[in-house]
This record gives structure tokens, C-alpha cells and sequence, in this order.
């Protein structure tokens, strides 16, 4: 597998920066209650980490050490104020649908946590990649939990009206820690499969036993 | 008068609680509330941290931001009077209170990047207090003493959601579950039973 290819699966699956590492979980229960309120929220998220990695990346051979975080976090905050304006003026029904949670993208740890991490030590192109990744890995995670609870809390789908079934504890508080709950303990559940499954295949290619195998990772 | 202060009480700490109820404030939430001490002195900092960051902040911005036209930059100011804020806090509590700076040392640098403070800094700007706590009469206009009785009461409730999560999670630890649903998706679960707890104060 390339460098891009590993970089891409990476931050939308093997690492998903809201199942696999609970990151950034006050805006995924706050905004999906439904579908659309989620995927704008998703993708804002997807913005800033693009233009803040971008930047981050431009400015890391300037950037001295010690005071890298306080760098980062301007940085996050012009570009989340620009968004905000943006939003404002050409999306305000979207802005209002988000309210607090848009000036709160700034201390959403996903974008602190990938400049720190990646952009920080990477070359323009790879974190603008790995940017992209990550938000459209957060982007499918809280559309996901939008659909589920608007399905299930009000029956409709991306405000389409499909049936008067509804469960009201989908829509509200308590339904969202439920449904991310579940989401994880699934995501979890699926990885592990994979994971025994891939084992198993190489242990058959290598003629061992996958008994062995493991001991033998536990072993090294 | 008496009425408004007894209702942003009540407002901030149960029926709007920030936890639960607002989402701000999850990954201290999920973080570090494994032992009740811990979950409480976690509250209690940033507790302090919401105080001082609103007092800051809400003069900042009345006074000195709207009059010159910048209010564009709040984000920016506001999440650097915070980080400085705990900067300081830490280094005054590492000098005069050292036994404290053991208990909760390592969860002051945390603050910095905990939604409930900027939260409470961002939602306190509102012009109208009845935005912020449900069931103030309409109208009432947000001023000085309020914005610091509101971050008050929004510190205890996240304090008190703090306690009773870490109070929940000792047992759960020592409970058998399914393998998949270890750590992160048991303590949803149970926060999701709190939740609906809570949920019976917005109610009233």
C-alpha cells in the first residue's frame, strides 16, 4: 500500500478520530440529533482541519518548540473565526442550527490533536491529505448518528418524512450518549472480526498454526 | 429579583446542566472521572477556571470589544485570556498551595481545551438572560453579576455530573461485560441513564 493510500485509510477508518479514539465527543452528541445538523457540523470540522493542517504544515520549520500549542491554537481560532463569518453570511441557517458548538470547533481536540501529531511533522501535501481523511472520517461518523436517531427519534431521513413511528428517547439527551455507545461497541466489535480474520489468512499463508503465531507475537 | 437568582440556580445545575444536558465538557467527563476524588477536584478546577475566565472575559468584551468595533475576534482573545488564565493558575497553585497542585496538577493544562469554559464564556455574551436559563422571565437583560452567578452554577453542575459519574464508574469497572463493550460504551451507557435522570428537570 502507498504512503497516500495508508494516510487515507488511516484517518477515515483504522484510526476514526470519534470511534476508534473518542475524540471531539461534544459536537458528535450535540449536533446528531439529525442528519443534516451533523453533516454540516461534520463538515466544517473537515475545513478547518484542511486550511489549520495546511498552515500548520507551511509554518513548522518557524514554528519554535516551546511555544508550538499557543501557535497551533491561533492558528485553529482564525481559521474557525473565517469559517464563522463565512457561515454567517452565505449559510445562516446553518450557523443558527449550530449556535455555541461553531465557535467551540476551536477547542475540538481532532484538529489540536492531528497538528500536533501530523502536521506538525509532515510536509504540506501529506497533511492536507491526512486533513481531509480525518474530517471525512468525523464527517461519517456523526452523519451516521444523525440518520440513526433521526430515523429512529422523529422517522425521517435528512428531513424527508418516511413514517409516523418515532421513538422520542432517540431525539433527545439521554438517546444521544445511547447511540454513540452502541456505535463504538459496534465499531469495536466489527475491528476485532477483521482483525482475527486477517490473522488467520496469514497464519494459513505461513503454514502456522495461529495459535502459534500469537505466541509468538506475545512472545516478541 | 430573588425569583431570577433561585432560577439560574436551578437552570444552570440541573435542568441545563452542562454535562448532560449541553454536551460541553465531555472528554473530562469520559477522561478522568474513573475515582470519585479525582472526578471532584477535576470540578473544582475548572469550577475556579470558569469563574475567572468569565470574569475576564465578559468586561473584555462589553467594554472594550463592542465600543472599538472587534468583536469578530472574540474566539481568538477568548481562547487566549483562558489559556493564560490556566497557565497562571497553575503556576500560583504549584507555589502557594502545593498539596493541592498533587491532587490536581495534571488536570489543569486539560482545562485549556475543555468546551464548558469557552462554552460558558461564548453563552453568557447573549443579550437576553432567558436564552441562557430556561424559564427566566423573557426580556431580562444579561448583566455582570448574572454572567458570574451563571458560570458559578454552571461549574457546580459540572462538578456535581463529575461526582455522580465517578461514583457510577468505581462499581462499573469491577461489573462483567461483553468484551466489546468495555470502557468508552458502558460509561455512554450509563451516562445516558444519567442523562435521562436529568432530563425529568427540564420538565418542571
Amino acid at each position: 500500500m502507498n504512503k497516500y493510500a495508508k494516510i487515507a485509510t488511516d484517518g477515515m477508518i483504522a484510526n476514526n478520530a470519534t470511534f476508534k479514539l473518542v475524540l471531539g465527543t461534544c459536537a458528535t452528541l450535540g449536533l446528531s440529533s439529525s442528519a443534516f445538523s451533523g453533516l454540516g457540523m461534520g463538515l466544517s470540522v473537515t475545513v478547518v482541519l484542511l486550511l489549520s493542517n495546511v498552515v500548520i504544515s507551511l509554518l513548522r520549520k518557524i514554528i519554535p518548540g516551546t511555544v508550538r500549542i499557543p501557535a497551533f491554537i491561533v492558528v485553529i481560532a482564525t481559521m474557525v473565526t473565517l469559517l464563522r463569518m463565512f457561515l454567517e453570511k452565505f449559510l445562516p441557517s446553518l450557523s443558527e442550527s449550530m449556535g455555541v458548538f461553531l465557535p467551540l470547533i476551536v477547542v475540538n481536540c481532532i484538529i489540536l490533536g492531528r497538528a500536533e501529531a501530523f502536521a506538525s511533522k509532515r510536509p504540506v501535501l501529506e497533511s492536507a491529505l491526512d486533513g481531509v481523511a480525518t474530517g471525512l472520517g468525523f464527517t461519517f461518523a456523526i452523519t451516521l448518528m444523525g440518520i440513526i436517531r433521526e430515523l429512529l427519534g422523529s422517522g425521517s431521513f435528512f428531513g424527508v418524512k418516511l413514517w409516523e413511528f418515532s421513538v422520542g428517547f432517540f431525539s433527545n439527551n439521554a438517546g444521544a450518549f445511547f447511540v454513540y455507545g452502541i456505535c463504538i461497541a459496534l465499531f469495536v466489535f466489527i475491528n476485532d472480526r477483521f482483525e482475527k480474520l486477517r490473522r488467520a489468512k496469514r497464519s494459513r499463508a505461513l503454514r502456522v498454526p495461529s495459535d502459534a503465531l500469537d505466541a509468538e507475537k506475545e512472545g516478541a | 429579583m430573588l425569583t431570577t437568582i433561585l432560577i439560574i440556580v436551578v437552570s444552570a445545575v440541573f435542568s441545563q446542566n452542562f454535562i448532560l444536558v449541553k454536551f460541553l465538557g465531555i472528554c473530562p467527563f469520559l477522561g478522568v472521572s474513573k475515582r470519585i476524588q479525582s472526578s471532584f477536584s477535576m470540578g473544582i478546577a475548572v469550577t475556579l477556571v470558569m469563574l475567572l475566565a468569565t470574569l475576564v472575559t465578559y468586561p473584555l468584551y462589553t467594554y472594550v470589544m463592542v465600543p472599538l468595533g472587534i468583536e469578530y475576534l472574540e474566539i481568538i482573545f477568548f481562547i487566549f485570556i483562558i489559556a493564560a488564565l490556566v497557565q497562571m493558575l497553575e503556576k500560583l497553585i504549584q507555589k502557594f498551595l502545593p498539596a493541592l497542585f498533587r491532587t490536581m496538577g495534571i488536570y489543569l493544562p486539560l482545562i485549556t481545551t475543555n468546551c464548558a469554559i469557552l462554552g460558558v464564556a461564548e453563552l453568557v455574551l447573549a443579550n437576553d438572560l432567558s436564552s441562557v436559563a430556561a424559564g427566566v422571565a423573557e426580556g431580562t437583560a444579561m448583566n455582570f453579576g448574572f454572567a458570574m452567578l451563571y458560570a458559578l452554577c454552571a461549574g457546580m453542575g459540572f462538578t456535581l455530573a463529575m461526582v455522580l459519574m465517578g461514583g457510577v464508574r468505581e462499581r462499573v469497572e469491577y461489573t462483567p461485560c461483553a468484551k466489546c463493550m468495555k470502557g468508552f460504551p458502558i460509561t455512554m451507557m450509563a451516562a445516558s441513564f444519567m442523562a435521562m435522570a436529568f432530563y425529568v428537570f427540564t420538565l418542571i
